[in-house]
Formats: structure tokens, C-alpha cells, sequence
């Protein structure tokens, strides 16, 4: 009998296993409908909390499956891929699920005061369960490798997003959150015209298959027609909802009046997903080499993403609302991201994705103690701040080290990102674009000297008089993201190593 | 795992950043002082003790990073940072305020590791890190002008960072290799883009000729205790980094004698005296570049020697000026005179410094700057040794006499001061006593330095030259007072030039520098004229309400989404 029952415990957990893929969207899903019943605020907080803590656990052990036996494939419901949704899991989506559940993990707890005093409390259960839906669709649209089913994840996260950023106190936040909507609805549409395209080319919907036919079709060095304008929609419909410069200006305003923790959540997270998206489109489902090399595509991502390191952060500069000035900033720092890209090589795209992470820690860290002050003095006017270092000491502290890793200062986070891009760039011999990058930084250095000079050198101001260190839940993340950003400035081979293995994966044609 | 990050031998650096971490929570303003105080002893002691060789050496990146390269020219760096900073620390003994107490640490601590650094990239990282420390030293003025400052001392300290992080990047391309080495190679003519930006970021920290107005910018205008610190670290350690990388690089031996000549002339007209110390700091440095560009064994110990010397010294007069700061209020020679009166013992002090600098045998100055003198004559190097004679006359003058003379004597400008905090008595009595004794004993210098040369500082004909040319600008001096003449800006220059060499070169650095002088008007003029309605422009186009920076309208966004969709298919089709 017990050898029998010892046998099943081993299938059990065999089965638990292999369902990992599954499970990951399935638990914040059925946590989401959990909160969607509760009628309590903070149990519904306990709930996300402890959902949104399990997914590391998932994505974690998906990320060392993946590193020891290669790519994991996954049948959703049994049926068979390509006909049925395949989730499939490879050295680059691992990293950027273990990315958006390990940044939300920590990111949560703040949650609990922050909601408590921004949002009415009969919505609380409400908040969470779209906090939910949304990370589901997040993670969803990472682990899928259904081009139609990415879609389908797409709109979960984003309308799940817009009600999120309408909760906003601000008159200004339902106008904001009505033009993501709008826009977030054009890259949506723009996206499933791209895939049509695709699917009357390749007659199929999921993405091994589709590079497989293309492939079978002769198209990995000519270019027919249709691939190019599927290329063309599907680029500028992932570019709107990543905020790639020019199409960037739904998300200074949504940034800056959705509450706090919202603001946090889609910073870290929202769009760092949208970059993967762009980078699985442009490396391992259309034919890399004639992406790259026939089409302008290095080009068009270059010069725009050189715009918005100097564009948005000169806006920065001139910025006197915290969170808009933060938003700019990351407009600018999703610029470095697509410069690793457009430079395609080894050490490029590992700076593009492991910025992914490094500046989702930096910008999570700098979110949260904007959410931290606002908490005590309910208000992100840079002025208000004035002094605001001797009141709370930890939390402009830890401001200020994100500061220096949004510079790129040695031994943070960001300091690994310039570099790798740099010895990118320099590989194609663009010794100016390493000047460029380090003169954005500059630009970084202005903006984010003037915030700590007012806040630890000017005299205080009335406003803050009732500072004070923000509660522990607040506390801890900012603790733990202020520890990262040392810990991966200084020991890379987590971050960058896992992102230089997923470079190289897509590099050698591992999509494909 | 841990046991892979336990260096072999613990880097200096590691305890002063654990103190600045410590420091901020301990409870009273004696223990915070005593442990600012004691770091350096620690650390001093470490560096004094620790085995020659490479240690902890970590990987990164796929690189080695070698944190502690141990050699005699390391250590002697490394021995007077940390002296330095002892007595940096005692002179600040009063000041209560956590934040300078927290840079001066972080400083001094970077400042020391990058001595030690044995690749490039750790170098680079120190050299970010006394950039960050020290701009805090200025902005602890707490004044507009002090922000202001500390901004352009920032940026100018962090673009020489940048540049040295791309020369690296470069070399690195090149040659594949990150050693903090000799990057001389076959001369400049061989030498690729990166090594250049090496040179370029090293030179912009030493305060090469027209890369050097960061440094008469921001030292005078830090705090009192601030300006003795920043004196000591950050120009001392590019003067390292160029010894160690570029010795023997002929183009540097022109470049220091410049540095030694032109700074005279500012410092003679300047009446802020610690701006005039500024000055007279760039000069000394030159003296320093000269001995690297020659880069003989002689001339290398000499560089070593002078460095540490120099510190010393200098320290010792930004601490009396300080002093006189600290209890008047003001720095200006036209407002100060006749404090020896009520502040004898910093005049004794001051008088100290400023024999040492202007080199007087049985002081320090001496035995250091003869080293490089005799180097420069040994190697033929005519003109550059009669340049560095000249200079020598320019130093006694503007930071020899001038310094004491317009603090603490001249016109008495009525000011009755208490004499300086026991403290800062303490501080400029030990540095004094350093400065002499080093000039009765110089074997014990010479003992540390990196090179084992055979060099007698007290030969009669040394010491009979040496005062022929001090006397001589002594009585100059007091003829033109006597007479009235000084400070008038010419005959300034002139008392140099004919009463010790009558060469044209002065006269021709002054056609040029009067020409630069007019450049940089213009230049300025311009720019003062133009940056307004740029800056107006700027904020037009990217402020809150600018083209960039305000909320878009639904509708423009969309347009910019089918720009770019059409940009994309028109490019791809055609």
C-alpha cells in the first residue's frame, strides 16, 4: 500500500511539473475571480498577495527547467500544436516571466496602505481582481506561442489596465486612461491586421510553425509583399504599446494620474512585455536576417530610440510633477531598450533585454518612494519636496541610489545596461552612438540631481511638515528593489547572464 | 559562495565605505568625528603592511578585476591619502554636519582605491566615485552659487569619467586587454582613439592647460574644511594615473611646464587668496606632469615625491587661509591684513606652508622639486628647466609671500580675530611638522619611493642656486613695496622676469594668453548673449506646456501613428 500511494505521489508531483506552464496563467486568473467574490478589501489584498507570491515560484523553476533541457512546450487543454494553443517557454520568455512575477511579488505588499487611502473602499476587491487579470494577461501574452491567442492576452492586460488607470483621483486620470484606451486599441488592431496578413501567407497561428512555413515559402532572404506589410503593422502596433517615440504620449498622462500602485505595476512590467513582444517578432518568428539586413529596420529603430533618450529626457528636465517627469524618464529609458535591438548582436540585444530588468527594479524602486511620499504629504510637486530628505531619510535615500542606476552609475543596475550597449554599438564600429549614450546620461544627470538637490539641500517647505518614514509595507519593497539595484549592479550573472543566454538564443536562430 | 567573495588581502577602501555606512547612525557628534578620524589610521596601516602583488582579484563580466595592485607606487600614493585624510578629518574635527563628514570618507576612500585599482575598469569606477563623493564637499556650502557650482564640478568631473569609460571601451576593442598598464606603446603616433580619450579623461583631472577652470571654479568655493579635502585627492590621482599609464610621453614634459607657467600670472592678480591657492595648486601639478613626460627613474621619483610634498603643503596653507576664513568671514586680500596679532600661531603656520612651497632647503618643497629640476636638466631639457626656474620665482611670489603677506600682515585692515579652533591648530601643527621634518630628513621620503636612486637634495651648489633665486625675488619684492609697484598686474610679471631670467617666454605666453583671454570674452560674450533665448527655445519646444512635454490630443497621437506606419511600408517597398 505504501509503496502504491509513494508511486502516486510521484506522478502527482510529475503532473504538477509539467502543468507549471499552465498553472502560471491559471493562478492569478482563479485568484482574480476569487477577489472578484470578496467584499473585503484587505482580505482581497491577502489574496493577490499570495497569488502574485506563488508566480516567482513558477516562473523560477520554468527558468532552470528551461536552462537544463531547452525549450518547454506546452499543450493548453490537450490538444495538439499547431492546431491547438501552444505555450511554449525558451530561454527569453523565461526570463522576462521571472522579470514581471518577481518585480509584482515585491512590488505587491505596497499595495495595501497606498489602495487604502487613493481608492474608494467598496472598489478595493474590484482593484484587485483587475490587478490580477491584468498581471494574467501580462504573464499570458509572455508564455504564449499562439500569435492570435497573444491577442487575446493583449486585450486582457490592457482593458484591465485602462479601468486601473481611470481609478485615478484626478479628473485628468479618466481622460488619460480614455486615450491609452485609444491608442492601446489602434496597436491592439494594427497587431491582428499584422497577423492577418501573416496567417493568409503561412496558414497558421502559431509562431514555431509560422517561421517554419515561412521558411518552406523562401522567405528567410527575399521578402514577398504581404510579410512586409504584416511587418510594417505588426511593428508599429507592439511600438504604440511599448511607447516607442513618437508614439509615446499615452503614457506620460496615464503614468502620471493612475494611483500609485498602478503606476508602479505597469512601469515595471507593462511595458517590458511589449518589448519582448517586438523582440520575439523581430528575431525568432520573421526571418532575422532579412529584417535586418534588407530592411531599414536598424535604421528606423536607431534613430528613434536616439530620439527618445534625448527627447523625453530633455522633457524630463523641465517636468515639476514627479510622476510625469519619472514617466518621461522612461520613455527615454525604453529608447536604451530598443537600441539594444537595433544594434542586433551579441552584446546589444543582451544590453536591450537585460535593461528589461534593470530598469523595471530602478524605475519600481523609484515609483514606489514617489508612491511612499505621496502617501505622507499627498502631493508629487517637485517644490513641495523641498528638504524632504531630512524628514524621510530611507526613502530619498533609496530615490536617489535609483537615480544614479536611471544615470547608469558603476555599481548599480543601470551601469551594466550602458555598458553592454556600448560594447554593442562599438562592435558595429559606432563609436558616436557611444558618446550619444553617454551624453544622454547627462541628461539623466540633470534631471535627477535637481530632484536630490531640492530634497536634501533646499529648507525645508510647509508641506512636509507631517512627513514622516512611510509604513512598513512600504518599506520593505523599496528596501528589497533599493538591495537589487546594488546586487545586480555588481553580480551579473543572474541578470545579465541569463539575458546574454537568451541574446544568444535568439541570435543562433534558436526561434526557428 | 561566500568564501569565493574573501579577498586575500582586505582593500583600504572597504573600511571607509563600511564607515560612511556606520557613521550616520552613531548617536553623538565626538563618535562620528573619532571614527572619521580613525579610518585613516586603519587604513593607512593596511596599506603600510600589505604584501606587494596582485590581490583580490574578482571576475566580472568576464573580467578580472583586480582590486588591490600592490606596488612602491601605489603604496607611496596611497600612504599620503591616507595621511591626508587624517588630518583633512582632524581639521574638520568641528563640523557637525553628517554629510561632509559621509563624502570625506567616500573621497578619500575612492580616491585610495583607485590608486590600488589594477585594470581599467575599477579605476573607472573609483573615478565616478570621487566625482559623486566629492561634489557633495561644495554643495555642503548650502548656497545658490555653491549649487551651482557643484552642478559644473559635477559634470565636468563625470564627462571625464564618460570619456575615460569610452577610451576604455575602445582600448579594450583594440587590444583585448583592461590592465591599468603602461599605455605608451611605440609613442603617440601609434596610438589608437581610445588611448587618447584615456589621456584626454586623465588630463581633464589633472587640470591640463584650458581643462583646468573647473578647479579655480570649485575649490574656493567649497566650505572651509571641503576645500583642504578636495586639495588633496582628486588631482593627485590623475597624477598617479598618468604616471602610471603614459611615463615618458614627451608631449607631457611641454604640457606640465605651460601648467607650471601660465596659472602665475592668474594667481598673481587674483585676490581671493584660495582661489590664488587654487591657482598655485595647478602650477604645482604641472611641475608633477613635467616629471612623468620626462619619465626617467629620477624624474618618476621625483612626481612621487612632489605629489607627496605637495599635498602636505598645500593642505597646510588651505588650512591657515581656512582658518582665516573660518573666523573672519572672508578670504579677500583686500580685506584682510594684520592678523598676526591676534592669530600668531597660524601665521607661524602659514609661513611654514608657504616656505615650502616656494621650496627654501630644510623644507619640504625643496627636496621634492629638485628631484624633478635635476631630472629635466640631467635630460637636456633646456628651455623646460629654465621654465620650471621661472615658475619656481612665480611660486614664491604668489603663494610664498603673497599668501602670508596679505593675511597676516600688510595694511592692518583692523580685524582682531580669536585665534583658530584647537582643532584646526592641531591639524596645521602636525602638517607643519611633517613639512619640516620631511625637508631636514628627506632619506625617509626617499625611502618610499618607487625607484631606487642615489639623490643628495644638499649639495652646496643646489642650495646656493636655490637661494640666489629666492633671495633675489625676496628683495624684488620688497623694493616693489617699498615703492609701491605691488600688486599692480605687470609689474607682477615683471618682478619675475627681470630679476631672474630675462627670457621671451613669459612674454610670449602673455601675447597668448592675453589673445586666449580675448577668445574667451568673445566666447563668453556670445554665449551669454544666445543662451537665454536657447534656453527659452529649449524650454519652448520640451517645458510642461512645449510641443513635447504637454498632453497630446488624441487625434495627433493617432497621426503619428500612421507617420510612422507609413515611414515603415514606404521604406520597406522602396
Amino acid at each position: 500500500m505504501a509503496s502504491v500511494s509513494g508511486e502516486n505521489a510521484v506522478t502527482v508531483a510529475l503532473t504538477l511539473t509539467e502543468q507549471l506552464p499552465g498553472l502560471q496563467i491559471v493562478v492569478p486568473l482563479m485568484g482574480a475571480i476569487v477577489c472578484a467574490f470578496l467584499r473585503r478589501g484587505n482580505l482581497a489584498w491577502l489574496v493577490a498577495t499570495l497569488v502574485t507570491w506563488s508566480l516567482p515560484v513558477i516562473s523560477f523553476l520554468l527558468l532552470l527547467e528551461v536552462q537544463e533541457s531547452g525549450p518547454i512546450s506546452y499543450k493548453m487543454g490537450g490538444w495538439a500544436p499547431p492546431w491547438g494553443i501552444e505555450y511554449r517557454v525558451d530561454q527569453l520568455n523565461a526570463f522576462v516571466l521571472l522579470l514581471v512575477s518577481s518585480v509584482s511579488a515585491v512590488a505587491v505588499p505596497f499595495a495595501r496602505k497606498s489602495v487604502a487611502v487613493e481608492i474608494d473602499s467598496d472598489k478595493h476587491c474590484w482593484f484587485y481582481a483587475l490587478y490580477l487579470l491584468c498581471l494574467t494577461g501580462l504573464l499570458g501574452m509572455t508564455i504564449t506561442g499562439d500569435a492570435f491567442n497573444i491577442f487575446v492576452f493583449m486585450e486582457v492586460s490592457s482593458l484591465a489596465a485602462y479601468i486601473l488607470i481611470a481609478l485615478g483621483q484626478e479628473r485628468l486620470a479618466l481622460l488619460s486612461s480614455y486615450q491609452y484606451l485609444i491608442m492601446g486599441t489602434i496597436g491592439a488592431t494594427f497587431y491582428v491586421i499584422g497577423i492577418g496578413f501573416l496567417y493568409s501567407l503561412t496558414g497558421t497561428l502559431n509562431l514555431v510553425d509560422m517561421t517554419g512555413r515561412m521558411e518552406m515559402l523562401g522567405l528567410t532572404d527575399a521578402v514577398s509583399p504581404s510579410m512586409l506589410a504584416a511587418l510594417a503593422f505588426i511593428f508599429v502596433g507592439i511600438s504604440l504599446k511599448l511607447a516607442l517615440f513618437p508614439l509615446h504620449a499615452w503614457l506620460p498622462g496615464a503614468y502620471a494620474h493612475a494611483p500609485s500602485f498602478v503606476t508602479v505595476f505597469l512601469a515595471a512590467t507593462a511595458t517590458k512585455v511589449a518589448v519582448y513582444l517586438l523582440i520575439r517578432f523581430l528575431f525568432s518568428v520573421f526571418p532575422t536576417t532579412a529584417v535586418f539586413s534588407e530592411l531599414p529596420m536598424s535604421t528606423i529603430l536607431l534613430v528613434l530610440s536616439v530620439a527618445a533618450m534625448f527627447g523625453a529626457s530633455i522633457v524630463a528636465i523641465f517636468q515639476d510633477n514627479m510622476k510625469r517627469m519619472l514617466a518621461y524618464s522612461s520613455v527615454a529609458q525604453i529608447g536604451y531598450m530598443t537600441l539594444g535591438i537595433a544594434l542586433a548582436n551579441q552584446a546589444g540585444l543582451t544590453g536591450g533585454i537585460v535593461h528589461l530588468f534593470n530598469h523595471a527594479i530602478t524605475k519600481a524602486a523609484l515609483f514606489i518612494a514617489v508612491g511612499a511620499v505621496f502617501y505622507r504629504i499627498h502631493s508629487v510637486r517637485v517644490e513641495d519636496w523641498a528638504g524632504l530628505g531630512r524628514k524621510m531619510p530611507i526613502t530619498m535615500a533609496v530615490f536617489a541610489l535609483a537615480g544614479l542606476s536611471l544615470i547608469g552609475t558603476p555599481g548599480t543596475a543601470g551601469f551594466i545596461t550602458k555598458w553592454n550597449l556600448s560594447l554593442g554599438a562599438l562592435e558595429h564600429g559606432y563609436w558616436w552612438l557611444v558618446i550619444l549614450i553617454m551624453l544622454s546620461s547627462l541628461l539623466a544627470v540633470v534631471y535627477v540631481g535637481r530632484v536630490i538637490e531640492i530634497v536634501w539641500f533646499r529648507k525645508p517647505v510647509a508641506t512636509i511638515d507631517e512627513a514622516r518614514s512611510p509604513p512598513m509595507t512600504m518599506m520593505v519593497p523599496l528596501f528589497v528593489f533599493a538591495v537589487a539595484i546594488i546586487w545586480f549592479g555588481l553580480e551579473t550573472s543572474m541578470s545579465a547572464g541569463y539575458a546574454a543566454d537568451a541574446a544568444r538564443f535568439l541570435l543562433g536562430g534558436g526561434g526557428s | 559562495m561566500f568564501e569565493a567573495l574573501i579577498p586575500d588581502v582586505w582593500p583600504p577602501v572597504l573600511i571607509y565605505i563600511v564607515a560612511a555606512v556606520v557613521l550616520p547612525f552613531l548617536p553623538s557628534h565626538p563618535q562620528r568625528a573619532f571614527l572619521t578620524l580613525v579610518v585613516p589610521l586603519i587604513g593607512g596601516w593596511m596599506i603600510w603592511t600589505v604584501p606587494e602583488g596582485q590581490h583580490a582579484v574578482y571576475p566580472l563580466m568576464g573580467f578580472d578585476l583586480t582590486l588591490m595592485r600592490v606596488d612602491k607606487l601605489s603604496v607611496v600614493f596611497g600612504l599620503i591619502f591616507s595621511i591626508a585624510a587624517f588630518l583633512a578629518a582632524l581639521y574638520a574635527w568641528h563640523v557637525k554636519d553628517r554629510t561632509q563628514q559621509i563624502a570625506t570618507l567616500l573621497y578619500a576612500g575612492t580616491a585610495i582605491g583607485a590608486v590600488f585599482a589594477g585594470d581599467l575598469i575599477t579605476l573607472f569606477i573609483y573615478w565616478e566615485g570621487t566625482a559623486l563623493a566629492s561634489v557633495f564637499l561644495i554643495w555642503a556650502r548650502n548656497t545658490e552659487g555653491a549649487y551651482q557650482t557643484g552642478m559644473r564640478y559635477l559634470i565636468i568631473q563625470i564627462g571625464s569619467g564618460v570619456i575615460l569609460l569610452a577610451g576604455i571601451a575602445l582600448h579594450y576593442q583594440d587590444g583585448g586587454s583592461i590592465a591599468f598598464d603602461r599605455l605608451t606603446g611605440d609613442g603617440p603616433g601609434s596610438w589608437p582613439i581610445g588611448t587618447w580619450l584615456i589621456l584626454f579623461s586623465f588630463g581633464i583631472k589633472c587640470a591640463f592647460p584650458l581643462m583646468h577652470n573647473w578647479l579655480q571654479d570649485s575649490y574656493p568655493a567649497a566650505t572651509v574644511t571641503g576645500t583642504v579635502t578636495l586639495s588633496a585627492f582628486t588631482t593627485k590621482m590623475a597624477v598617479y594615473c598618468l604616471a602610471r599609464a603614459f611615463p615618458g610621453t614627451e608631449m607631457l614634459i611641454y604640457v606640465g611646464a605651460i601648467m607650471t607657467l601660465f596659472p602665475i600670472f592668474f594667481a598673481e592678480i587674483e585676490n581671493d587668496l584660495r582661489r590664488v591657492l587654487s591657482y598655485s595648486l595647478n602650477n604645482q601639478l604641472g611641475f608633477m606632469v613635467v616629471g612623468v613626460g620626462i619619465g626617467t627613474e629620477l624624474s618618476l621619483n621625483g612626481t612621487a615625491a612632489h605629489a607627496f610634498c605637495h599635498i602636505l603643503y598645500k593642505a597646510l596653507l588651505f588650512m591657515s587661509v581656512g582658518a582665516v576664513l573660518f573666523r573672519t568671514g572672508t578670504s579677500k586680500a583686500s580685506e584682510l591684513g594684520g592678523l598676526y596679532r591676534t592669530m600668531p600661531w597660524t601665521t607661524f603656520f602659514c609661513i611654514i606652508g608657504a616656505a615650502s612651497i616656494s621650496a627654501f632647503p630644510l623644507f619640504s618643497g625643496f627636496i621634492s622639486k629638485s628631484l624633478i629640476m635635476s631630472a629635466a636638466g640631467k635630460e637636456q631639457y633646456f628651455f623646460v628647466w629654465l621654465a620650471l626656474v621661472f615658475a619656481s620665482a612665480g611660486v614664491l611670489s604668489h603663494s610664498g609671500i603673497k599668501i602670508p603677506y596679505f593675511a597676516f600682515f600688510a595694511h592692518d585692515s583692523g580685524k582682531r580675530p580669536k585665534e583658530a579652533p584647537w582643532n584646526m591648530m592641531l591639524a596645521m601643527a602636525m602638517t607643519a611638522f611633517l613639512c619640516v621634518f620631511l625637508g631636514v630628513f628627506p632619506s625617509t621620503l626617499y625611502g618610499l619611493l618607487p625607484y631606487d636612486v642615489k639623490y643628495e637634495p644638499y649639495t652646496f651648489a643646489h642650495v646656493v642656486e636655490q637661494l640666489q633665486l629666492l633671495v633675489f625675488a625676496l628683495l624684488a619684492f620688497a623694493l616693489l613695496m617699498r615703492y609701491g609697484f605691488y600688486p599692480s598686474e605687470e609689474k607682477g610679471i615683471n618682478l619675475d622676469t627681470d630679476w631672474t631670467y630675462r627670457r621671451a617666454i613669459p612674454a610670449i605666453v602673455s601675447i597668448l594668453l592675453r589673445e586666449t583671454g580675448r577668445f574667451k570674452t568673445w566666447l563668453g560674450a556670445t554665449v551669454v548673449r544666445y543662451l537665454p533665448s536657447w534656453q527659452r527655445g529649449l524650454y519652448r519646444h520640451y517645458g510642461p506646456d512645449g510641443l513635447l512635454g504637454r498632453q497630446w490630443p488624441t487625434g495627433s497621437m493617432a497621426f503619428w501613428t500612421t507617420v510612422l506606419l507609413s515611414g515603415c511600408l514606404l521604406s520597406y517597398y522602396f
